[in-house]
């Protein structure tokens, strides 16, 4: 083929980059034939600005309480209408994203933080070890994961950290069974084995060959429990067990509209609407991001 | 296969042990006088001597929580610090009714779940599939708190046709029952519905690419009679283990809708608990529902190795 005499041509050093800007094209082809998947992912990423820029954006103070704007539905000042102490409902919106993220991103970070190190080192060794951190996420498993949380924040006392914090602990034993499962697989492999008749240690095998392998697949189970934390630390403020108003959070607000559903229904609009698109736009991204990592696709 | 019945049962057992750990460690790191914790603050001296002489806090941990097994194995779990009932008598009050809960949304789930997953696999890449695949991913990301709302908004508020919470219990009137139950049912099961149809799905697709079913084809059964007698049985299986997995999320679930419904079961006992700072009745029912969850999913290992002998092999296998 013609191509490939003149792709041999071409000396090394130009060769880099011209290969790289293709792969990057070559990406962006595969991405672009999953229109829902790449929809998911921007929703993800405009929810993500809202965050981050949540003083600039909202249009006011989510904290300022107004007694003459009480319970006004929305219109042209309050585009998504006022609440029971006459609080903009959009800026509470916006800024309760802040929270989500924070809660829903940092308790994912807290799982893996914990739990993929644990799983690389009992799928690495196997042995006693091993057996015991299988035995105890069996037991962790047991307990339902909001049943957890509950019971943890219930030791721990409410608040936005102590709930990220055990929605993480909750999360935990999946991120080690999964990181263990998939270096049961990785160690047997090929270049695994070539590794170590070069000399390398456990600690470098680990570190620079297995988990970058496994790197995908983690990154896929986060886009589907990252959403998953979001709505427990909704489940948990709307229970009354996470942030704790005035601090706008998603579930808190929904608490609140509850009491208010005949006379200001648009308090419960907003906010439940915000959750689902957020979750619906991450399941998307998610199930998107593990057909374009599967190599099978290409 | 008895061999396979004592290793899961062991395991099982070990877990168990693992959870009453947990739960005993959780309860020592409550910050302040573990009797205090365990009488309420409303105790008085005497009352502590009691708690304090019951799990024997002055002896050593371990001889505490072999002391709290102990009793917890004989039903003890103590006693609710505010009512003064115990544990026990407080669960099996409220359980009829979140069981009732709980069985009738998986009813539901399955009555949605198995016809469109088998639908949509059948029918697979057509615009039934396209419409059942969204519908589950909406299934999958509606927050049920935020759906209970929405009912409620739309079915009491606006049109007045159902109770928008409360329970009547089902023996004194059947019809009142179910039309307050008719709500609290669909938003539990909704999740169940999406998780359980894309299961279907997914080993019914798996089921009708395998030999046998091309065999019942090509010998000129008809499609119904193929998909019904042959695809439908193993397709099912791996349906069954994520119903029983999914137990747990159905128990958290169940907390959440008890709790938009105003349904006076398990799941409002918990949050009530947690508020009033009730910690025996915590503790007790963590114990419960985590205990529940892997009794269930024994029960789940166990019958479904008898139904298909093959399971039974590789479940021993991979346990190992």
């Amino acid at each position: 083929m013609p191509s490939d005499g003149s792709a041999l041509a071409v000396p090394i050093s130009e060769a880099g980059p011209a290969g790289q800007a293709t792969r990057l094209q070559l990406a962006w082809r595969r991405a672009a034939r999953r229109p829902p998947a790449l929809i998911g992912a921007m929703v993800v990423l405009l929810y993500l600005l809202l965050a981050l820029g949540a003083p600039w954006i909202a249009p006011d103070d989510p904290l300022r309480t107004d007694w003459s704007q009480t319970r006004k539905a929305p219109s042209a000042a309050h585009l998504f209408g006022t609440d029971d102490l006459g609080r903009d409902v959009l800026s509470r919106v916006v800024y309760g994203t802040r929270i989500s993220m924070q809660a829903g991103v940092f308790a994912i970070l807290l799982a893996m933080a914990i739990g993929v190190p644990a799983g690389l080192v009992a799928g690495f060794y196997r042995g006693a070890f091993d057996q015991l951190i299988m035995r105890l996420t069996d037991a962790w498993l047991s307990f339902p994961f909001l049943i957890l949380a509950i019971g943890l924040v219930t030791i721990l006392g409410p608040s936005l950290t102590n709930a990220t914090v055990a929605i993480g602990v909750g999360a935990t034993p999946t991120y080690i069974r999964l990181t263990r499962g998939l270096v049961l697989s990785t160690r047997e492999e090929e270049f695994v084995q070539g590794a170590r008749a070069l000399g390398a240690g456990d600690l470098r095998v680990m570190g620079r060959h297995i988990l970058p392998n496994i790197t995908s697949s983690l990154l896929v189970q986060a886009t589907v429990s990252i959403p998953a934390a979001i709505i427990a630390e909704a489940i948990l403020s709307f229970l009354g067990l996470g942030v704790q108003p005035p601090s706008p959070s998603w579930g808190t607000m929904l608490n609140a509209a509850q009491q208010f559903l005949e006379t200001a229904p648009w308090m419960a609009w907003w906010p439940g609407l915000a959750i689902f698109s957020l979750t619906l736009a991450f399941n998307l991204a998610g199930d998107g991001l593990r057909d374009w990592l599967d190599p099978k696709d290409y | 296969m008895l061999e396979y019945l004592i290793q899961r049962i062991a395991i099982s057992t070990v877990t168990l042990a693992m959870i009453s750990v947990i739960v005993f460690t959780g309860v020592r790191m409550i910050p302040g006088d573990p009797a205090r914790v365990l009488a309420g603050t409303e105790a008085d001296e005497a009352g502590l001597a009691d708690i304090r002489q019951k799990y024997g806090l002055n002896d050593p941990i371990p001889i505490q929580y072999l002391r709290w097994v102990g009793l917890a194995i004989r039903g003890d779990l103590g006693e609710s610090v505010r009512t003064r009932e115990t544990v026990t008598k407080t669960v099996a009050g409220k359980l009829p009714i979140t069981l009732e809960l709980a069985c009738l949304s998986i009813l539901v789930a399955l009555a949605i779940a198995i016809p469109v997953g088998v639908l949509s696999a059948v029918r697979r890449n057509t615009f039934w599939d396209y419409l059942a695949n969204a519908l589950s991913l909406c299934g999958l990301s509606v927050p049920s708190f935020w759906l209970g709302i929405m009912l409620i908004l739309f079915f009491s508020v606006r049109l007045g046709w159902l109770p928008a919470s409360g329970f009547v219990p089902f023996l004194q009137d059947p019809v009142a029952n179910l039309t307050r139950m008719l709500m609290p049912t669909f938003v539990l099961g909704t999740t169940l519905a999406a998780v359980l149809m894309r299961q279907t799905r997914n080993s019914m697709i798996e089921v009708m690419s395998a030999d046998y079913i091309r065999t019942a084809y090509s010998k000129g059964l008809a499609g119904r009679v193929v998909i019904f007698r042959h695809a439908i049985r193993n397709g099912l299986i791996p349906v069954v283990t994520i119903l029983g997995l999914q137990m747990g999320a159905l128990m958290g679930g169940a907390v959440v809708t008890e709790q938009i419904f105003v349904v006076p079961g398990f799941g409002r006992l918990i949050v009530e608990s947690v508020f009033t700072r009730d910690y025996p009745l915590v503790q007790g029912l963590v114990l419960i529902t985590a205990g529940a969850y892997v009794l269930i999913n024994l029960l789940v290992d166990v019958s479904y190795s008898l139904l298909n002998p093959r399971i039974r092999v590789k479940g021993a296998a991979s346990a190992q």
